[in-house]
């Protein structure tokens, strides 16, 4: 819990009014859920909790910011809450309590037609399973979300052929989902999601059905459209690595609540932990953390010939020039000044101790 | 009077997924104690045999009886001031009105014209056409066949009428039926369990209970008919496609939902579309059921085929009834194949194998011979008028000698075989059900129902006991559980068999499947007679009717199930060397296990369908009690009270039956 | 086949082909015919509708095309032939769905509910039609001339034995018959001290059914039958002699122990399509044969193979002087 309190203070240093603010949420199936929240009983852990009441918590308190542009990973194991929580996120599951705020509109509290407002237009979602309506063409699966708003079919089909030609699928508009593979399945649902230009995308494991090649591809693909659109992004995965390639943040359930929130280097540099250590364990660190993890703080006897590097350098990247100087590296933070000094041994602890593990 | 039938969802589509892992089938301790319970009740009942089994003597009526008989007087006596009556009357004359219509456009001479308005070249053009245009040439061959050949036979107007009948009802079931299923398909599960009794109910009531509360209140003939008609055929449409929708993947929905589209765009753009396939299921299960219907329609002087089947059993004509019949079949297959494939060629169509510039072009001149034909059929009488024909006497007289030797030559094998199931099965079984007392019968059924099945069961098993003592028929109905158990067995011996050989051997499903689906439309009128000869006015005549309408699903169902067994798993067990038997039984049988529990459920409801007809046949028990409310206006209230109890059996067993299928595959 | 082309040439070739023998072969034109149906229509006067209601026996049947081929070829009339059992029959008088129904075999609560007496008045006795019912107690033939015994019922018990089946155990069997019929027979063998149980088969065609094999095999049957029925020509049942008939000894539906009376059988008649009278309803009233007639036509339908229509037409033919007597005036 205190962490989290930290990550909200520090994301509200962000100027700008976060695309999304999650408060307090919580989810909570059963009968008579919501006379839960606030005794005792919350606090149980799950299984006494069903023992107890018979109700399940499938989300507990969860509070955090995106902020727009942000991608943010949810992460955790099946069963963890994450798929749920993201469904709450525009009410296609009801929250039990909590407020959700989307670019400053309530959701939480928004009527029947002002939550359909939103998830025409704010929002949209990638799921796991597609999704894709079997009876269409990929087109008119594209065009689903203008077609539903109202758009004339003229206007929609063209923005709908853009979509397609932007994921990569030129060539099967008049196809129908079954005769697609499951990659060319999901840039659909992912070019369905897009159609509508929501602020806010979200995915809901979208790539753990496909093989691992076309899974690589598709990550590639995301990074190549955020880079392009700039959208915001909440992602749900159980998959680590995947979480660490796209999140600029990332957020660990465990059993409905949160565990850590931070970035890549955060969290393998300073795991929570025991859960998030153990996860984390496996992870290559030289790809994840950068020069600020492993530096120490700079000694007047310390040369001043070796090469100038910024504190938020990954370890991989700088390996080759820190080993090939005589000098260690100096360390700077944005303002150019020196904070710290990484030589070859601590490049190298974090390089050796890889392969140790490996 | 297939009829009486409940052709459930389930018969329409068995539930495809395989089991995945292969269980053992333990005898588990609930069949211990099912036993047991069978053991005690035998015990008490060797003690008690005989006493307060409630037989009613003869003509003794209970009050319940006459209480539901003055309530039809009452409603006779307002009639004509009665404004249901009324109103429902003014809905029948519109029925009328419309069938009359059709009637004289395509059937039957409208006055002073000698013949229709369109002869039969130009109907039989104009169906071809519409054959070709929604389903290809082969239905337009399948099509041209069926219409030539209610003429060749000698029953063009009949068999006209029966469809004009058909079409009639099934199109107003789909139009009441319709939001009744989207209803239960979005419905809670409350609107669900409400709809389903509702539902199971209207689909085992003996037609012959209502049949003249229909005449009354919507009058005789067509309007009678299609209200019948439609009472029977509505359940399907709902409970099929209620399915369908209800079915519809929920990961689609959501990722819909979360696009942001209203309750109405859901239905009409994702869920409908998406259940289209189930909701034609549902239409074909529909069209069957309104065919089925098509005799016990004619005893209200409900114009088509019927009749002229009704028309031979006067004289016990098998031949002549079975012609009409067999049109009967005819038209199911064509109406079946027909709706199936217009379903497959449209979505063939939708996803662009069809070139439709071309297709029109080839409708628009494929018109002109049936204007051509339109034109002779209303010019010419021999376009207008099949002339007459020997085929249908020929046909009908060579099925008389074929019966007739049939009967001769097997008559004393098929006596020994009904002495010895009487003997062995049904007597003992009779016995111990009818001649117990009742509170012991119907503490062991209790019993049976909360052993098999929990609570689950044994609420509605309670429910239906005491509704079954409040109507005062216990002990025929008794002797209805009887024997709708001992034809359950032969069904499901039968259903093993051939469901194992169909199963195994795609040449024998192919061979067999045009027989079954016939045994299930053909009206079981025609072959009475012939069951008779060879069994006499008997209990198991009326079980051998029933046999024979049951065993087509129940065959069915079990082929289906044994065939859905992972090819995977067979490759594995030959691979061990298992011999044939060995697969089957080991592996095919028990995977298959849904499947058979679903076929023995679905029997016995079907067998339990044609307990009126055994009523006809001698089977004496509630079906004779049902038959003599129908034909004696007296008895009504007698008669009504079998049918109700009739309807609690069928609810009691399928209880019974599905709560312990539920807890067995658990 | 598979090209559209080729397929539409072959259909307009087949069409065409079918056009041009078709036309070869049919000759008479429907507007003529039209013509004449306007013609006989004026010249006809106004004898209105009859909606005769067939209740499903042959011998009805025989009663019912007569009277409405007679009507409709002589005096006119449009007949539309009602195929509906008995109750149905009778709601159908109110609603004007019925008018006739031409053999009653006896229905007191029918009676009841639509006389005027007891009931609405929708309908109404038509009088006798000249036919009388013999219900009793019948064996096949070839029992009645092997064991002439059995045709007395105090010698039944000696045969119960050879009458039992899988359905009666060591009692004798006696066949019940269609319950449209009103059956005393569990009394009148209890009453009797018979060894018999009655097992009733549900319906005329699985009677019929029953005494025809047990003739061609040469079983013992007995069970409740009547005249005149069209089974009689093909297969003469023999009746079994039961204390005869008294006033009174049917009364009590529990104590009887005597043989069934003779039925006279009678019409029964919408009370308001009477009331509008003309040809048709005097036609109906005057209406009356006798068993023999009835058979006749009977045997037509049911061994010749005739449809009612054209059996009905051959007896009117050859029976002119009885028509004649059924005429208005």
């Amino acid at each position: 819990m205190t962490i989290m309190s930290e990550r909200v203070e520090e994301t509200a240093v962000d100027e700008r009014e976060p695309a999304l603010s999650v408060r307090n949420l919580w989810k909570i199936f059963g009968p008579r859920a919501d006379k839960i929240i606030g005794t005792p009983d919350a606090d149980l852990p799950r299984a006494e909790l069903k023992r107890k009441t018979g109700c399940v918590a499938g989300v507990k308190d969860v509070s955090f910011d995106v902020a727009p542009g942000e991608v943010f990973v949810v992460m955790g194991l099946s069963g963890s809450g994450k798929s749920t929580l993201v469904r709450c996120l525009t009410r296609l599951i009801e929250p039990t309590a909590g407020t959700i705020r989307m670019d400053g509109v309530d959701v939480t509290t928004a009527s029947e037609a002002e939550l359909r407002d939103l998830r025409r237009k704010q929002v949209s979602m990638v799921f796991q399973h597609f999704g894709l309506l079997p009876h269409r063409q990929v087109i008119d699966n594209v065009a689903y979300g203008l077609e539903i708003r109202g758009v004339g079919k003229k206007e929609r089909r063209a923005k709908a052929a853009e979509i397609v030609s932007l994921v990569g699928l030129d060539g099967f508009e008049h196809s129908y989902p079954d005769q697609l593979s499951g990659g060319m399945q999901q840039r659909v649902g992912l070019a369905r999601a897009l159609a509508g230009d929501p602020d806010i995308l979200l995915f809901d494991e979208p790539f753990s059905a496909l093989d691992p090649l076309i899974r690589r591809d598709m990550q590639n693909e995301v990074i190549r459209l955020h880079r392009e659109l700039g959208k915001t992004m909440v992602f749900i995965t159980h998959d680590l690595q995947e979480a660490l390639k796209l999140g600029d943040r990332i957020l660990i359930m465990r059993d409905g609540e949160i565990v850590q929130i931070g970035a890549p280097d955060e969290v393998v540099g300073a795991p929570a932990d025991d859960y998030v250590r153990d996860f984390v364990s496996e992870v290559p660190r030289s790809h994840v953390l950068t020069l600020k993890w492993v530096m120490r703080a700079p000694r007047p006897d310390d040369s001043m010939d070796g090469p100038v590097m910024s504190c938020d350098t990954i370890v991989r990247q700088a390996a080759k020039a820190a080993l090939a100087s005589e000098h260690p590296v100096r360390v700077v933070d944005s303002q150019e000044r020196v904070i710290g000094i990484v030589d070859d041994d601590a490049i190298l602890r974090v390089v050796v101790a890889e392969e140790d593990h490996a | 009077m297939s009829t009486l039938a409940p052709p459930r969802p389930g018969a329409a589509r068995p539930d495809k997924s395989p089991p995945v892992e292969v269980k053992r089938w333990v005898p588990s301790s609930r069949w211990a104690w099912a036993l047991g319970v069978v053991v005690l009740w035998v015990v008490i009942w060797a003690l008690t045999k005989g006493n307060d089994t409630l037989a009613l003597a003869g003509r003794e009526r209970t009050g319940v009886h006459d209480a539901l008989a003055e309530f039809r007087d009452s409603v006779i006596a307002s009639r004509a001031d009665n404004p249901l009556i009324q109103l429902t009357y003014e809905i029948g004359s519109w029925f009328t009105s419309v069938v009359d219509w059709l009637q004289r456009m395509v059937s039957v001479e409208n006055f002073p014209r000698p013949v229709p308005e369109i002869g039969w070249l130009g109907v039989t053009a104009v169906a071809v056409w519409i054959g070709l245009a929604v389903a290809g040439w082969r239905i337009a061959l399948l099509v041209a066949a069926s219409f030539l050949s209610f003429g060749i036979f000698g029953y063009w107007s009949d068999a006209v009428d029966l469809l004009i009948v058909t079409f009639v009802a099934v199109a107003i079931a789909v139009l009441v039926g319709m939001p009744l299923a989207v209803l239960m398909g979005t419905g809670n599960r409350a609107v669900n369990a409400v709809m389903t009794t509702i539902l199971d109910v209207f689909q085992t009531i003996p037609t012959f209970v209502f049949l003249a509360p229909i005449a009354l209140f919507f009058g005789i003939g067509a309007s009678g008919a299609v209200v019948a008609t439609l009472l029977y055929a509505l359940p399907p449409i709902i409970r099929v496609a209620g399915h369908g929708i209800r079915t519809v993947s929920a990961t689609t929905i959501e990722a819909t939902d979360s696009a942001g589209q209203t309750r109405w765009q859901r239905l009409t753009k994702v869920q409908l579309p998406m259940a289209r396939k189930t909701i034609v299921v549902g239409l074909n299960q529909t069209t069957l059921a309104a065919l089925s219907m098509a005799t016990i329609a004619a005893f209200v002087d409900g114009p088509g085929l019927g009749q002229p089947v009704l028309d031979f059993l006067k004289t016990v004509n098998v031949g002549g009834a079975f012609v009409p019949g067999a049109l009967i079949v005819v038209i199911a297959v064509m109406l079946d194949r027909t709706t199936t494939a217009a379903s497959e060629y449209g979505e063939r169509a939708a996803r662009g194998g069809v070139d439709r510039k071309r297709r029109r072009i080839m409708l628009a001149v494929a018109g002109v011979p049936v204007l051509v034909c339109l034109y002779l059929s209303r010019t010419y009488s021999w376009a207008a008028e099949f002339g007459d024909s020997t085929w249908g006497p020929r046909l009908a007289d060579a099925v008389n000698e074929f019966f007739g030797w049939f009967t001769d030559t097997f008559r004393d094998l098929t006596q020994g075989f009904k002495d010895a199931i009487s003997t062995v099965l049904l007597n003992p079984l009779e016995s111990l059900l009818a001649e117990s007392p009742w509170w012991l019968a119907a503490g062991a059924l209790l019993l049976l129902a909360f052993v098999l099945g929990g609570f689950r069961a044994a609420v509605p098993t309670l429910v239906c006991v005491a509704g079954l003592l409040y109507f005062g028929l216990w002990n025929h109905a008794m002797i209805t559980l009887t024997m709708t158990l001992v034809g359950t067995v032969l069904v499901m011996a039968l259903a093993l068999v051939f469901g194992v050989w169909m199963a195994r051997s795609p040449k024998v499903d192919l061979a067999l499947r045009p027989l079954l689906d016939a045994g299930q439309t053909i009206p079981p009128f025609v072959y009475l007679i012939p069951v008779l000869a060879l069994f006499g006015p008997t209990r198991f005549t009326a079980i051998v009717a029933g046999v024979v309408y049951a065993a087509p699903v129940a065959i069915k169902l079990v082929a289906d199930g044994v065939k859905a067994v992972s090819p995977t798993t067979l490759e594995a067990t030959r691979s061990t060397g298992s011999t044939t038997w060995q697969e089957v039984t080991k592996v095919q049988l028990p995977m298959a296990r849904g499947s058979l529990v679903l076929a023995a459920n679905q029997g016995l409801l079907y067998v339990l369908a044609m307990a009126v007809i055994g009523g006809l046949v001698g089977a004496g028990g509630l079906g004779y009690d049902v038959v003599l409310g129908f034909a004696r206006s007296e008895e009504w209230g007698f008669g009504a009270a079998a049918g109700l109890s009739i309807v609690l059996l069928g609810i009691m067993v399928d209880r019974i039956a599905r709560g312990a299928a539920q807890k067995t595959s658990r | 086949m598979r090209s559209p082309r080729r397929r539409l040439t072959a259909l307009t070739s087949v069409a065409a082909g079918m056009t041009l023998t078709l036309t070869a072969c049919g000759g008479g034109s429907i507007a003529e015919e039209t013509e004449a149906n306007e013609e006989r229509a004026a010249e006809f006067g106004d004898c209105g509708d009859i909606n005769m209601a067939i209740n499903p026996w042959v011998g009805y049947e025989a009663s019912a095309y007569v009277v409405g081929h007679v009507a409709e070829e002589t005096l006119g009339c449009k007949v539309t032939y009602k195929d509906l059992k008995e109750d149905v029959a009778w709601q159908g008088f109110g609603t004007g769905d019925v008018d006739v129904v031409i053999e009653d075999w006896g229905h007191p609560d029918l009676e009841k509910k639509f006389f005027a007496e007891q009931g609405d008045g929708s309908a109404m006795d038509g009088g006798p039609n000249g036919n009388v019912g013999v219900i009793g107690w019948y064996v096949p033939p070839w029992l009645a001339e092997e064991h002439p015994e059995v045709l007395d019922w105090e010698n039944l018990n000696d045969f119960a034995e050879e009458f039992a089946t899988s359905e009666t155990g060591d009692k004798g069997q006696f066949l019940g018959a269609d319950p449209s019929y009103v059956q005393f027979d569990e009394a009148i063998i209890s009453n009797l001290g018979l060894d018999f149980e009655v097992v009733f088969s549900g319906s005329e065609a699985a009677s019929i059914t029953a005494f025809q094999q047990a003739e061609k095999n040469k079983e013992f049957l007995i069970g409740y039958f009547y005249e005149p029925q069209w089974l009689f020509a093909e297969l003469p049942l023999a009746k079994v002699a039961l204390p005869p008939f008294e006033e009174g000894c049917q009364d009590d539906p529990a104590e009887v122990d005597c043989d069934y009376p003779e039925t006279v059988l009678k019409k029964i008649l919408s009370t308001s399509w009477v009331e509008e009278g003309g040809p048709g309803v005097e036609l109906v009233q005057n209406f009356e044969w006798t068993n023999e007639d009835q058979n006749q036509v009977a045997k037509y339908i049911s061994e010749d193979g005739m449809s009612p229509e054209d059996a009905a037409a051959l007896w009117v033919e050859e029976n002119p002087d009885k028509v004649e007597a059924w005429l208005p005036q």
